[in-house]
Parts: structure tokens; C-alpha cells; sequence
């Protein structure tokens, strides 16, 4: 991993930060936009959630993750705490691995 | 117990949860080639897990640092929307709001957005804030240590990713459009994976956010949750 990408990293996430709570500060962005931008965190985590169950690379895969992420899911909807989530699910992966 | 009280236990509970969160952060970080050193820097300056770990699982794909990169600024992007809705209550000098800005992350935002008047909502703010910060530096330190000592397959850390990007994605789930906008997503990602160069279907994914634009007609209706 380069430094540069670390650098880049670090000063692009201080930007959209920084941006919202001085730069702009109290003034408002069209509320179609505000809509879209709430919308992200949906549509991306989702995305990386299938992307690292259910793939390696390029290929579509269904091994043991499919197991742990489907029982983090479980433990997520009855709204256990994340640290609970995030064990159970490499728990459980783990396990089915042993197996 | 006085709410200030309240705030500063569940501020110090959701620290050493983030600080768990931050080992596997530390371990993920360092199996993609990043140093001990690297991994506490991009903790440090970057400061918010969605795009630390996007970034990481894009790389552990075999993605380019670009769509890395990319990945990470668009889930970044919220954190505007959450400095827009918190420059409503912090006020303060220049440098002060440069400071605090580092900590405008999902977690200050929502325990600031929970409290219901403005003195203990900035209190907050900077509690739940310095609590996040320092159980997830602490945290990547320590995965970052231990991580060439893990084999990430066998420990099933790399369910730990999606694992705790389910647990991130699940609050998003509760209106709607949120629903459609993670479906959306996902099945774009999937559908697109097998042809296209690693990291890309998730920058892709976020044409789900299209959803939002039209207005809704009935506020209510959307956030009922069947």
C-alpha cells in the first residue's frame, strides 16, 4: 500500500466532512439531492455485503460465508449489537469451514 | 441517572464496540499490504469505518486503488449531509469546527440527533465523538499488531467484513426506499460482478440511490415498516 493512497484517503474523507459542517455550514442542498445522498449508505453497504459473501475476484461463490453473513443478518434484524453481529458472523464461518 | 451520565456510558459502551470493530479493521488492513503504521494512519486521518473497510475489501478483491478510492469517498459522501445537519449545533471558533469536523461520523451525529436539547446535544456530539475516536484508533493498533500472527480464513474474519457491514446497513433498512435502494444495489453488484474489473460493480451499486429522486407523496406511509 502506498503512502500517497493513505494521504488521499485521509484528506478526501476530511474534505466531504469538512465541506458539509463549515464550508457550507447552515445552508441547504436541493432536497432531491439530500434524498439521493441519505440513500447511499442503503445501496452501498448492501452492495459490499453480496460482494463478500457471495464472490472471489470475478467468480459468484457459495461456501461457508454465505453461512456466517446469513446468521449476522439474523442476529442484525433482532437488532444485536454490532460487536455481536460482526462475531457471530465469523463465528459461524468459521465453524461451517471446520466442518 | 442524569441524561449527561447516560450519554457518557453509552459513549464509552459504543467506544469498545467500535474498538473490536477496529481489530478486524487492523487485521483486514495489513492481509491487503498496508503496514502497521499505514493501517493506524488511515485510522487516524480517514476516521470512518464504512469507507476504511470498503476501501480494504476492495483491495482484498484484487481491485485498483482508484475504485478503492472511489468506493470510499462515495460512503464518505453522507458524512456532508451529516455536517450539514450538525452545523445546525456546533458553533464555536474556526479551529474548534476544524476539529470537530474530523468527528462528524455516523455515530457523534446520531447520539447528538438523540438528545432533545441543544446544550446536551453538542456535549454529545464531542463525547460520543472522542469515545469512537479512541476505541477505534486503539483497536487498529492492536489488529494491526497482531494481524500477520491471523490467517483470516480460519478465524472467518473475512465473514467479519460483510458481517459488520450488515450491521451498518440494517438501521438504512427502515423506510422504503432504503429497502429498494439496498436491493437495488445489491442486485446491480451481482449481476454486474462477473463482467466487470473488481471494485467497479460497487461504485456501480450506488445508482440505487436514483430511487430518492422522485418526492414522496406520503412521508408517513414511506417510513412504516411492514
Amino acid at each position: 500500500m502506498s503512502w500517497a493512497f493513505v494521504l488521499a484517503m485521509g484528506l478526501g474523507a476530511y474534505l466531504t466532512k469538512v465541506v458539509g459542517l463549515v464550508v457550507l455550514g447552515r445552508s441547504r442542498v436541493a432536497p432531491s439531492v439530500d434524498r439521493c445522498l441519505t440513500l447511499v449508505p442503503a445501496a452501498l453497504l448492501a452492495a459490499l455485503v453480496v460482494k463478500d459473501t457471495f464472490s472471489v475476484g470475478q467468480d459468484l461463490v457459495l461456501d461457508a460465508r454465505a453461512l456466517g453473513v446469513g446468521t449476522a443478518a439474523l442476529a442484525a434484524w433482532r437488532r444485536a449489537p454490532l460487536i455481536v453481529v460482526i462475531v457471530l458472523g465469523a463465528a459461524v464461518t468459521a465453524l461451517a469451514r471446520a466442518i | 441517572m442524569s441524561d449527561q451520565r447516560t450519554v457518557v456510558v453509552a459513549s464509552a459502551t459504543l467506544g469498545a464496540a467500535i474498538g473490536v470493530f477496529g481489530v478486524a479493521f487492523g487485521v483486514g488492513a495489513v492481509a491487503v499490504g498496508a503496514s502497521v503504521l499505514q493501517a493506524c494512519a488511515l485510522s487516524l486521518l480517514v476516521f470512518t469505518g464504512a469507507s476504511q473497510f470498503s476501501a480494504v475489501s476492495v483491495l482484498a478483491s484484487g481491485g485498483s486503488t482508484a475504485t478503492a478510492f472511489g468506493s470510499a469517498m462515495l460512503l464518505s459522501a453522507r458524512n456532508t449531509v451529516y455536517g450539514l445537519t450538525m452545523s445546525r449545533i456546533i458553533s464555536g471558533s474556526l479551529p474548534s469546527r476544524l476539529v470537530a469536523a474530523q468527528l462528524v461520523i455516523d455515530e457523534s451525529t446520531a447520539m447528538a440527533a438523540a438528545q432533545p436539547e441543544r446544550s446536551r446535544q453538542v456535549t454529545a456530539f464531542w463525547v460520543a465523538g472522542t469515545a469512537v475516536f479512541a476505541g477505534w484508533n486503539l483497536g487498529t493498533l492492536v489488529g494491526a499488531l497482531a494481524g500477520s500472527a491471523i490467517d483470516p480464513q480460519v478465524c472467518g474474519l473475512d465473514a467479519a467484513f460483510p458481517a459488520g457491514f450488515v450491521a451498518m446497513v440494517a438501521p438504512h433498512l427502515r423506510t422504503s426506499r432504503g429497502r429498494w435502494a439496498a436491493l437495488l444495489g445489491a442486485t446491480i453488484c451481482l449481476a454486474t460482478v462477473p463482467f466487470l474489473p473488481v471494485g467497479v460493480p460497487i461504485l456501480l451499486a450506488t445508482t440505487g440511490v436514483l430511487v430518492g429522486l422522485p418526492p414522496e407523496r406520503d412521508r408517513r406511509a414511506a417510513l412504516v415498516v411492514p
